[in-house]
């Protein structure tokens, strides 16, 4: 298990796995996994573990 | 015309020597400068920020007007230009500086990098994201504060500050964005505006209370 934006979710394999199944639009957002901020490019071959603790901003227009 | 003397002496009025050392030796950029961006640069400009960097590629249009800082007369000009030149009027000693730019992921190093502290006022979700995913990843210490959900006429009492971490804070509602039926209000915008630049305030002077 991980814990996405407070909540527990079943873990994926990569990070780009996980935002792609809770839907998330990867151009309009930022990661941070336990704290450390995730480039775009970095997100397919980041792997997630057990435990770890992941943020995700995302950004709607206007402004 | 009121001299540097003069509006020294009303700085020195307001705030505590220390307050007001850290506020005007502050450095500011503010990236984008419509509805968020026009209203964050004016009110730090009055509360004393020493330098602002202001960074916009548009020139103002007669669709600006609804919400941003300009007026009929700046129709066509640099809104760096124009934005520039209103601040002037009331706080002649600041210093301002300027970028006529389209950030984008190959610049922001060019333009961004001797400022500590960045305001994100785009209007684009990408550009919003493009800019502070560069700023947290290729900068180590250079704080952001930036806007998300402000569109519409939602409670205002919504629109809040979240520190995301120690370096990356955003206001906003975070969900109402800008469609062709939720069109952005000046109320709402600058109200998410001014929690970004309280937020500045605070981050100068060291006194945060998010």
């Amino acid at each position: 298990m991980i814990i996405l934006n407070g909540e527990s979710c079943e873990k994926t394999d990569t990070l780009l796995a996980l935002l792609n199944e809770k839907n998330y639009r990867t151009d309009r957002i930022a990661v941070e996994i336990n704290g450390v901020i995730i480039k775009k490019a970095d997100y397919e071959k980041t792997t997630l573990n057990d435990g770890d603790k992941i943020e995700v901003v995302s950004f709607v227009g206007g402004g | 015309m009121i001299t540097f003397k003069e509006y020294d002496a009303s700085l020195s009025s307001r705030y505590d020597k220390d307050t007001k050392n850290k506020i005007t030796t502050a450095k500011v950029a503010v990236a984008g400068l419509g509805g968020l961006g026009s209203n964050i640069a004016i009110f730090l400009a009055r509360a004393g920020v020493g330098h602002l960097h202001l960074v916009d590629f548009d020139k103002v249009d007669i669709t600006n007007l609804n919400r941003q800082q300009y007026d009929i007369n700046d129709i066509g000009t640099f809104k760096t230009t124009a934005l520039s030149e209103k601040i002037k009027r009331f706080n002649p000693f600041i210093k301002i500086t300027t970028d006529n730019a389209m950030v984008t992921e190959e610049n922001v190093k060019d333009i961004f990098s001797s400022y500590p502290i960045i305001c994100e006022a785009f209007d684009k979700a990408e550009n919003k994201a493009m800019l502070v995913n560069c700023i947290l990843s290729e900068f180590r210490d250079t704080k952001i504060v930036s806007a998300s959900g402000m569109a519409g006429l939602y409670s205002p009492n919504i629109i809040i500050t979240r520190k995301i971490n120690d370096r990356f804070y955003l206001c906003g509602d975070t969900k109402n964005e800008i469609d062709t039926n939720i069109p952005l209000f000046a109320p709402r915008v600058a109200l998410c505006a001014a929690h970004q630049a309280t937020t500045v305030l605070q981050i100068i002077t060291g006194k945060e209370e998010i």
